[in-house]
């Protein structure tokens, strides 16, 4: 929901902000592990967190203010001043420029007289990027106050423009431009299913919790979040810990650029979501489950909600479900804010409790010490997905499919040069060419599989498989055709990795952002090959010294792409074995100016 | 025994303190084994104005104009080993705090609108040096060797430094010569 032109003035609470403020607090019962969600929803209202508002959460959740400010503070999509009435985000994932974004984003600052990064001066808009928002099979996309709007046209970008210009409430803008297409053009075992509400989950009634493990460790299968951890031993495990209260949580934080499979999935198959959540629960004895659900996917919870509460009058959630006494399990959903590293597991649990997306160290595993310390069977959305119709159809014919190491069917999510990008389901095994053949890619350069943190190939290896014996993937499947500049490309992902680093760790916070500097510089014309041994170098130190996985795969775009793509880094450095890195007569120009001198003096050579 | 030959070090302070060089003088007695194996070259303990070739160059504070950029220079075409030391020519430092401000404005404020400024006008002597618009790390303009962390580095962190280059160890802080707070 959005309201009009809100500013509270900084100081004071207007009665109407005042008693919204208190039907939020009180709809979380002043539980300060809301406390992510209380500022959200505070923000949906208001815009942003005012002063006055902080200070009253602080009062009322009984914490220091200085806790809201640093939680508020780390979520890209939290503002503690006003960011316009109506806040701008252009998508800006490499295959939302390849679609033109850049372009569309400068016509729109030009239209609206606006600086990027600013907001107008009468308060009414800014306009800015953010990572990508899962919407690559159908970009340039944006998000206007945390909702959706695909398939950007110079058109489009007008129009819009106009409707903030006459401040048309975004609910009174037409429909269309919010509507995401699920972009289905293969199905298999779990798009393809055909099983009724709860038939799943009634098998695995009959099964019992010990045997849905057996049935889940048998089949074989492996997370689809990334790591590709045997979720049966994940489930086991949290059976077998010991605590008060054992949790499940659904990973659908989706961050990776290129990765928009769980968003398909929420869309089309929540309900089986949900049906492995609960046997999952079921297995590892919890009462209590999540979903995390990025704060991008906004527009999918009404939807999420309804399924949820249709499956509790339905009797698959609840107390006692499908007439089982003492099985009681709920879910609830959580919204995330803006922070890929929320997708990282110790993280996402930190989030729910309210706090800063900051990893945790690892051991303890969220298996023993996971939401609240207690034991947390976490998994990615595509994996409740396939260990619910695992669970259906049994290990021995779940087994089957795929491939030894990787059973089961995997929902590959294609973008970039390709005429049909979208969703595209297969058994494990699949080869990229195969892939590439079905969407219709032509002149294909390279291929980033599982986004930015996953592996560049190049031509001579389309021939490989998607599994984890060979080509491990979350999803990502972002085509590059024989125009792209695989420098560029690299580029955009060295910026992602720079801005989303959560800053806990001085490798990763200080390195992203000297290798985001040393690729600047390469762009800029001012690279030497000493640079390219320095990113060589700083992969060492990012691999080996980073707390988490963000940092230990940052330098990858940069190592794959100079492996098989050398020559477009090369062609663009000086040939001299070093560069200063910056314009250092132009660092001058400012003084000039402000001193009239022109003399020698008054300038410096790039080199002596 | 045959003598071995001194080292030649070089030093000297650009945008900074001269806390680092306070912090090389702090190795106090241990400066007498020093001068037993290096000689010094230009430096503020020598006054040479020009380097000549040397082993080692120790530079502290950034570049923030444009003599800076030719001192820096002169030291990296004399010298073989390059040191950037402590924290303002490692990252700017505290000069570098001035980067969030706009140059023009810094120098109207300082020079044409300052109270009790009277007919004020902007230093233009060609003898002055310009300043760059934003302060820069050593690293940004040559290239450089070695990094002694700290603000300023400890006496004792320096020696182990310089020790560990002059005995041709690849220079280890280890625990304890480097703070994190
Ligand atoms: C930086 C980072 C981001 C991640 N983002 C996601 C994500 O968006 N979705 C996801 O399911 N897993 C993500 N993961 C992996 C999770 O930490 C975790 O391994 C996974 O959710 C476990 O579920 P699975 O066993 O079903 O794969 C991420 C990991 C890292 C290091
Ligand atoms: S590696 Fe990066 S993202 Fe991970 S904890 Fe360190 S700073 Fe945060
Ligand atoms: S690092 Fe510290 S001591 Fe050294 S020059 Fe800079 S401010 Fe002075």
């Amino acid at each position: 929901m959005v309201h009009e032109a809100v500013s509270p003035s900084p100081r004071f609470l207007e009665p109407k902000d005042l008693s919204l403020l208190q039907q939020v607090l009180g709809h979380h019962a002043n539980d300060s592990t809301k406390l992510l969600q209380i500022l959200r929803e505070v923000q949906e209202h208001l815009g942003f967190i005012p002063n006055a508002a902080v200070s009253f959460i602080a009062e009322a959740l009984d914490i220091p203010r200085n806790r809201i400010e640093s939680v508020a503070s780390f979520y890209s999509f939290l503002h503690l001043r006003s960011q316009g009435t109506y806040r701008v985000l252009f998508s800006d994932n490499i295959t939302d420029r390849m679609l033109g974004s850049q372009t569309l984003m400068e016509r729109m600052c030009q239209q609206l007289w606006l600086q990027p990064g600013k907001v107008s001066e009468d308060g009414l808009l800014s306009i800015g990027t953010t990572s990508c928002t899962g919407m690559c099979d159908q970009g340039p996309a944006m998000l206007v106050n945390e909702r959706a709007i695909t398939k950007l046209t110079h058109q489009r970008i007008q129009e819009i423009g106009q409707l903030i210009r006459n401040r048309t409430p975004l609910n009174d803008w037409p429909a269309d431009f919010f509507y995401v297409e699920d972009n289905i053009h293969r199905a298999g075992l779990i798009l393809g299913n055909t099983m009724a509400y709860g038939e799943a989950l009634q098998a695995g009634l009959t099964l019992g919790g010990a045997a849905i493990v057996d049935v889940v460790k048998r089949s074989g299968l492996r997370g689809r979040g990334g790591a590709g951890y045997p979720t049966g031993l994940k489930w086991e495990a949290c059976r077998n810990a010991k605590g008060n209260q054992h949790y499940v949580v659904c990973n659908a934080d989706e961050g990776e650029p290129g990765t928009f499979k769980d968003r398909v999935l929420l869309t089309r198959q929540a309900d089986l979501v949900f049906e492995g959540m609960t046997l999952c629960a079921l297995a590892v004895g919890a009462k209590q489950g999540f979903l995390y659900l990025r704060g991008e996917y906004r527009y999918l919870l009404d939807h999420l909600k309804g399924v949820l509460q249709r499956r509790r009058e339905s009797n698959l959630l609840g107390v006692d479900i499908l007439g089982q006494s003492g099985f009681d399990f709920d879910i609830e959903i959580h919204l995330g804010a803006g922070a890929y590293i929320c997708g990282e597991e110790s993280a996402l649990i930190e989030s729910l409790e309210g706090e800063r997306g900051v990893p945790r160290n690892r051991p303890p595993f969220p298996v023993t010490q996971g939401y609240l310390q207690q034991p947390t069977a976490l998994d990615n959305v595509e994996t409740f997905c396939q260990a619910a119709l695992a669970i259906h159809m049994g290990a021995d014919k779940y087994s089957a499919i795929g491939t030894s190491k990787s059973t089961g069917s995997k929902l590959i999510s294609v973008s970039g040069d390709c005429p049909r990008p979208g969703i595209y389901e297969y058994p494990f095994g699949v080869s990229v060419q195969e892939i590439l053949n079905d969407c219709g890619a032509v002149n294909t350069r390279a291929v980033q599989i599982s986004g930015p943190s996953g592996i560049c190939i190049g031509e001579h290896e389309f021939g490989r498989k998607l599994g984890f014996e060979d080509l491990p993937t979350a999803g990502a499947f972002m085509v590059f055709d024989d125009s792209r500049d695989m420098f560029e490309v690299a580029r955009n992902f060295v910026h992602f990795f720079a801005h989303e680093s959560c800053g806990f760790c001085t490798p990763c916070r200080v390195g992203t952002s000297m290798l985001k500097q040393t690729m600047d510089k390469i762009a800029a014309g001012q690279g030497t090959h000493y640079d390219l041994a320095e990113v060589e170098n700083l992969d060492h130190v990012l691999q080996t010294t980073s707390h988490c996985g963000l940092g230990r795969t940052a330098c990858n775009p940069v190592l794959h792409t100079l492996k098989h793509f050398r020559p477009a880094y090369e062609s663009r450095l000086k040939s001299l074995s070093f560069k200063p890195a910056f314009d250092l007569d132009g660092a001058l120009a400012r003084a000039r100016q402000m001193t009239g001198r022109d003399d020698a003096g008054a300038h410096l050579k790039e080199n002596e | 025994m045959t003598e071995k030959k001194k080292l030649r070090i070089a030093t000297t302070s650009l945008a900074g303190c001269f806390g680092c060089h306070m912090s090389i003088l702090d190795i106090d007695e241990r400066l007498f084994p020093l001068l037993e194996l290096v000689e010094f070259d230009r430096s503020p303990l020598t006054d040479i104005k020009h380097c000549g070739p040397c082993d080692i160059g120790l530079v502290e504070g950034g570049i923030c104009n444009a003599e800076n950029v030719h001192v820096l220079r002169e030291f990296r075409k004399n010298c073989k080993v390059l040191i950037a030391i402590g924290a303002c020519a490692i990252n700017g430092g505290l000069p570098a705090q001035r980067n969030h401000l706009d140059l023009s404005s810094c120098l109207t404020e300082v020079y044409l609108t300052e109270p009790g400024l009277v007919h004020g006008h902007i230093p233009n002597d060609p003898e002055l040096p310009l300043p760059l618009d934003k302060v820069h790390p050593l690293h940004e303009v040559v290239k450089i060797d070695y990094f002694i962390p700290g603000c300023p580095p400890s006496a004792d962190a320096i020696w182990k430094f310089l020790t560990d280059l002059i005995a041709g160890k690849t220079p280890e802080l280890g625990h304890g010569l480097i703070k994190y707070d």
